[in-house]
């Protein structure tokens, strides 16, 4: 065998390795609309409750119900957005959606997101409001570091920068709101238009 | 000369690497995964399994799933430091050229 058949070997074998185990379909552009939808949603809670008579938020009022309406909103556009797209673009690559990569990256993920979301409807009904931006952060943040195991290397990053704004609106929760705003809105802005320009365009 | 010993010869083939290959970064992987991920047909797959079975590097485990029978594969230890050593192997070759 010549060499340039055992380099050809060992670039099937990385290929295969990565294909047999990660679901690497993500699109770029889901990133981006989730954190427009974030910063929608955020501009719109937060010009409710400044302009309501009271003036900030408390948990049985009809504006903290109408703020987590928005949040649903946010969540569930975002999850609507990154299934079409990303089913598109497997489509695209000529790869099955629904296989034994993607299952295990949606597992994986929903792992820390859901005890994460049980966590703060805990925290809620102890009326601790000031930690809410600052835990979804780090929980998000862990569900993405956890995935990155079985998607593309990089949403590692995109973690452990959520954990780190995370832990700083925990630590400042009079800022909660705009770290939040960081956290959700821009960083996937920046990290999609990342994503998309280094993966999608080709 | 060493390195040359390293290359082994129950590896020398697209689709034994190819199914060491996925089975080194997953659990297990049945046949039709490995199938899908190949581009084998059944009985050029089922030789190939049988071979790295009888080497001992993966181990073979029958079952059913509902009614369907189903077989899966996942490494040996064996397999595993036998197939490490092989791509080192590789490596140097390519480096020393």
């Amino acid at each position: 065998m010549e060499s340039k058949d055992y380099l050809k070997d060992l670039s099937e074998i990385k290929d295969l390795m990565n294909k047999s185990s990660r679901f690497i379909s993500l699109s770029g552009l889901s990133g981006i609309l989730a954190g427009v939808y974030a910063i929608i949603g955020a501009t719109i809670a937060y010009w409710l409750v400044t302009t309501s008579q009271r003036g900030y938020l408390i948990l049985d009022g009809k504006i903290f119900r109408i703020c987590v309406f928005i949040l649903l909103m946010v969540a569930l556009f975002s999850i609507v957005t990154a299934i079409i797209l990303t089913t598109r673009k497997a489509k695209k690559n000529g790869v099955k959606i629904w296989d034994a990569t993607s299952k295990r990256l949606v597992v994986n993920f929903l792992i820390p997101l859901v005890v994460g979301g049980l966590y703060i409807l805990i925290i809620l009904g102890q009326e601790k409001y000031g930690q809410t931006g600052g835990l979804m952060l780090i929980f998000y943040g862990l569900a993405l570091v956890n995935a990155s195991k079985y998607s593309i290397g990089d949403i590692r990053y995109l973690g452990y920068i959520e954990i780190v704004l995370g832990l700083l609106g925990a630590l400042y929760p009079g800022y909660g709101f705009w770290i939040w705003v960081l956290g959700f809105g821009v960083m996937h802005i920046v990290y999609g238009t990342w994503m998309h320009f280094k993966y999608d365009r080709h | 000369m060493s390195i040359i010993n390293n290359i082994n010869k129950v590896f020398d083939h697209r689709i034994r690497l190819g199914i060491m290959s996925i089975l080194m970064v997953n659990e297990y992987a049945d046949f039709n995964m490995l199938k899908e991920l190949l581009g084998a047909t059944d009985g050029n797959l089922a030789s190939h399994t049988k071979a790295l079975e009888t080497a001992e590097y993966i181990s073979v485990e029958k079952q059913f799933i509902g009614r369907k029978p189903n077989t899966r594969y996942s490494t040996t230890k064996l397999g595993e430091l036998e197939f490490k050593k092989h791509i080192d192997a590789l490596e140097k070759l390519i480096n020393n050229q």
